[in-house]
């Protein structure tokens, strides 16, 4: 399987035909090339976080791996907060569960930063207190934000991702993400563990910039996410 | 960027663009029916698409791993139709409520998938495999004879097939990198399988009949136990007890107190096509 840049550069390399007319081409692309360039020029300065300055995530794979970095900071943070001041009522079974997850989120944070050795950001200064740690209710919805957010910041970034053993690392964490997700849902309602999905029963996916306009509320640090893959 | 000067830049490397398109003239088409189908930001990737069958890429490889993926939501559809069926029927004792709810849910979205893989492989120019409840066999050449019997046993070979599917898909994203919205689709697939493995597991939990007696199951794998007492699911969690990522060690990583079930949970591993095919084969009527 080649990566993305050698089939780009075959794809550029391989040449030897005719000639047709852009006419011809244009009439075949139709309708749809408006919608196109529509949505090529609604896309364009659709980020309102992508400026120069702030902890810079990086670009190409680093990137992305630095992207998740922060995700998992946010995640392993508010987890260890929730075992360290359980809610009141908290069951035996949810404190046994709510425990797990902390440690996979310590362990996806902490493997994060292994690989990224010294590309990797610093810690994050975040920010909980709109969190009520003591409202099941309130840790409960935040930690359903977080897991969906997380899938869907997965879910994204694959598309963004080079190396496919990177992608393949990747999938590694969302499904455990989802597993997440799944259960917290199922603890705020049960039944609701894949609710939210579309007509095709697919999960959602987001860009960083969408997912940093949800996650920016809880992080002081101000991120340059600007030199990421877009593509 | 906007999709002309994409056309300008390519033909300034690359004269023969137009003629290119022109000569697959099927490709065009095929452009024109996916987009019509998508949301309209997708449609720069779609035209990725396009551009990819103009150059004769690898739109084959990934129509096949298309149908392997329709392959095995056909499986899963047709198991939990007819799961769901004798449930109502009351031949299959799913308590009433939450639990058969869910069990149409995860029907709904797998019939769901199988009819997206099947928009989407058409879309590609490719021929979509046909499966229908006759072509399967649930009780696995009797390893599961009662398995639309007993509550128990059906939920074990649910959980088999979404922990299955898990890995099936986490195994093929790296085949679908040549072209995003199919990566993209594929992984937002991925991902409610595993909300779907989940679910079952506590379904499991609740309902009791896990394997051996007390073994305490979670909606994440640890090391590579089922909690089914039948060895004939195992080749489904062998590998998922791997503590090490990438060369890095999780255990106790960083100084936190990770256990190596926690390291093992963290963590999901992949399945190649030819495992999961020998997995899924005595499903096959």
């Amino acid at each position: 399987m080649p990566t993305k840049n050698s089939s780009d550069k075959e794809l550029l390399a391989e040449s030897n035909i005719k000639n047709l007319s852009r006419r011809n081409f244009l009439g075949y692309i139709g309708g749809a090339s408006a919608l196109l360039v529509t949505a090529a020029a609604c896309k364009k300065n659709d980020d309102p976080t992508n400026n120069n300055s702030g902890v810079d995530l990086g670009s190409g794979d680093p990137g992305i791996l630095n992207y998740a970095y922060a995700l998992e900071q946010i995640e392993a943070a508010f987890y260890t907060k929730v075992f360290e001041s359980p809610y009141s009522g908290i069951s035996a079974s949810e404190s046994a569960l709510l425990g797990d997850i902390r440690d996979h989120e310590i362990a996806h944070r902490e493997f994060f930063k292994a690989a990224l050795k010294t590309s990797a950001i610093q810690a994050l200064e975040l920010d909980f207190s709109s969190i009520n740690f003591s409202s099941r209710d309130s840790v409960l919805a935040t930690a359903k934000a977080f897991e969906d957010l997380g899938v869907s910041a997965y879910n994204g970034a694959g598309k963004l991702i080079a190396s496919p053993a990177y992608l393949l690392l990747a999938g590694q964490i969302v499904s455990v993400e989802a597993r997440h997700a799944a259960y917290i849902r199922d603890l705020i309602a049960p039944g609701t563990f894949a609710d939210g999905l579309d007509v095709n029963g697919l999960d959602m996916s987001r860009s960083p910039s969408e997912v940093f306009a949800i996650a920016g509320t809880y992080v002081k640090t101000k991120l340059n996410i600007s030199n990421l893959p877009t593509s | 960027m906007k999709i002309e000067n994409i056309i300008n830049q390519i033909e300034s490397v690359d004269p023969e663009i137009f003629e290119r398109l022109d000569g697959r003239r099927s490709a065009m088409k095929n452009f024109a029916k996916f987009s019509g189908r998508m949301a309209l930001a997708s449609l720069p990737l779609a035209f990725g698409s396009m551009l990819n069958k103009a150059y004769g890429s690898p739109t084959d490889a990934i129509t096949d791993v298309l149908n392997f993926a329709l392959t095995l939501e056909y499986i899963e559809s047709e198991f939990y139709k007819a799961g769901y069926a004798a449930g109502v029927a009351g031949t299959l004792a799913i308590p009433a409520g939450a639990p058969l709810n869910a069990i149409k849910t995860i029907r709904d979205h797998e019939a769901a998938h199988v009819n997206f893989l099947k928009t989407a492989i058409t879309s590609l120019g490719g021929m979509p495999v046909v499966y229908t409840a006759a072509s399967f066999d649930f009780t696995a050449k009797g390893n599961f004879t009662n398995v639309f019997t007993d509550y128990g046993l059906f939920l074990a070979v649910a959980q088999t097939f979404e922990d299955t599917g898990v890995r099936a898909y986490k195994g093929q994203a790296g085949n679908l990198m040549a072209n995003n919205d199919v990566l993209t689709a594929a992984l937002n697939i991925h991902s409610v399988e595993a909300r779907h493995a989940s679910h079952i597991r506590q379904m499991r939990k609740a309902s009791g009949a896990l394997v051996p007696a007390g073994v305490i199951l979670k909606p994440w794998i640890t090391l590579n136990q089922s909690g089914i007492g039948s060895p004939a699911v195992q080749a489904s969690y062998d590998g998922e007890e791997v503590t090490t990522q990438a060369t890095v060690p999780i255990i106790n990583i960083g100084g936190f107190p990770i256990s190596a079930s926690a390291a093992s949970e963290a963590f999901d591993e992949a399945l190649t096509k030819e495992q999961v095919i020998t997995i899924v084969t005595p499903f096959f009527a």
